[in-house]
């Protein structure tokens, strides 16, 4: 327990707490930002997908979405995309929702829903690519 | 959690509204709601994914008023959060941020840059839609 002027008011009771830091915002801070790169042209190569399906029919969208290239960048799409949201989500909850068993029970839902989602969409992407 | 009554920072209301408020505001609001946006991208893929029956409900959920409506808000939240997004990796880069570029009198670059990110989003939608409606008008002549 240094007195160095920082600490000087500060008691071991804010540990007891559990307040302060919990020493995980950098790479909170630094997965939010890498998924963020990789959105930008994965985000632009799928609005233009989208746009090119548009009025597609079953065939159609079900062949464009199984070519190899589309289904590649379509897994990193859906990736990037929920961990980005669920990243996302995490810090508005955390923001507003200030009674913690709530808080608790949203971060667990938003976490499970985030990968369960994800995974269906993998899987869709995999069935129709692989049929 | 019982503590001490100290003095809070000053909040929202007495701060001047700028439009780096109204990007804040905006960029989590469109996250929010591109959230949305990728349940129905999960919908989409397991339509295709399920056979033909399942893809021709979804996709007249999208050809309907209510699905084209949000299919165009989507289209903005995502051109909106990608152009403000792309600004806040810059930022995030340190760049912007000289004192003089802060002050709106001086250098109103700063400030220009957010109107700039919501005027593109904005045009960036409209073209897009543009390209949409000629392309399938095109196609039904």
């Amino acid at each position: 327990m240094s007195a160095n002027s920082g600490e000087a008011f500060r008691t071991p009771l804010k540990n007891v707490r559990g307040l302060g830091s919990a020493q995980s915002g950098v790479r909170h801070w630094w997965l939010q930002r890498i998924t963020a790169v990789a959105l930008v042209p994965l985000s632009l190569w799928f609005l233009w997908l989208l746009m090119s399906l548009m009025h597609a029919d079953f065939v159609t969208a079900r062949a464009a979405i199984g070519q190899p290239v589309h289904a590649v960048l379509l897994v990193a799409f859906v990736v990037s995309l929920f961990w980005h949201g669920a990243l996302g989500l995490q810090v508005v909850i955390e923001d507003y929702v200030h009674v913690r068993w709530q808080e608790i029970a949203l971060q667990v839902a938003v976490r499970f829903g985030a990968f369960l989602t994800a995974v269906a969409c993998l899987f869709a992407i995999a069935r129709i690519a692989l049929h | 959690m019982s503590q001490s009554a100290r003095p809070l920072s000053p909040h929202l209301g007495i701060y001047r509204w700028r439009v780096n408020m109204w990007q804040s505001v905006l960029h989590r609001l469109t996250g929010l709601f591109l959230c949305l946006g990728a349940l129905l991208l999960a919908w989409g893929l397991i339509a295709v994914a399920s056979g033909a029956d399942a893809w021709s409900t979804f996709a007249a959920f999208c050809a309907s008023g209510i699905g084209t409506l949000l299919l165009v808000a989507w289209t903005w939240a995502l051109l909106f959060h990608l152009c403000n997004g792309i600004q806040h990796l810059f930022r995030d880069g340190g760049s912007g941020f000289d004192a003089a570029q802060r002050d709106h009198s001086r250098t109103p670059s700063y400030f220009a840059t957010g109107w700039i990110v919501i005027g593109a989003s904005i045009v960036l939608t409209v073209l897009v839609w543009i390209c949409l409606f000629v392309r399938s008008s095109g196609g039904a002549a």
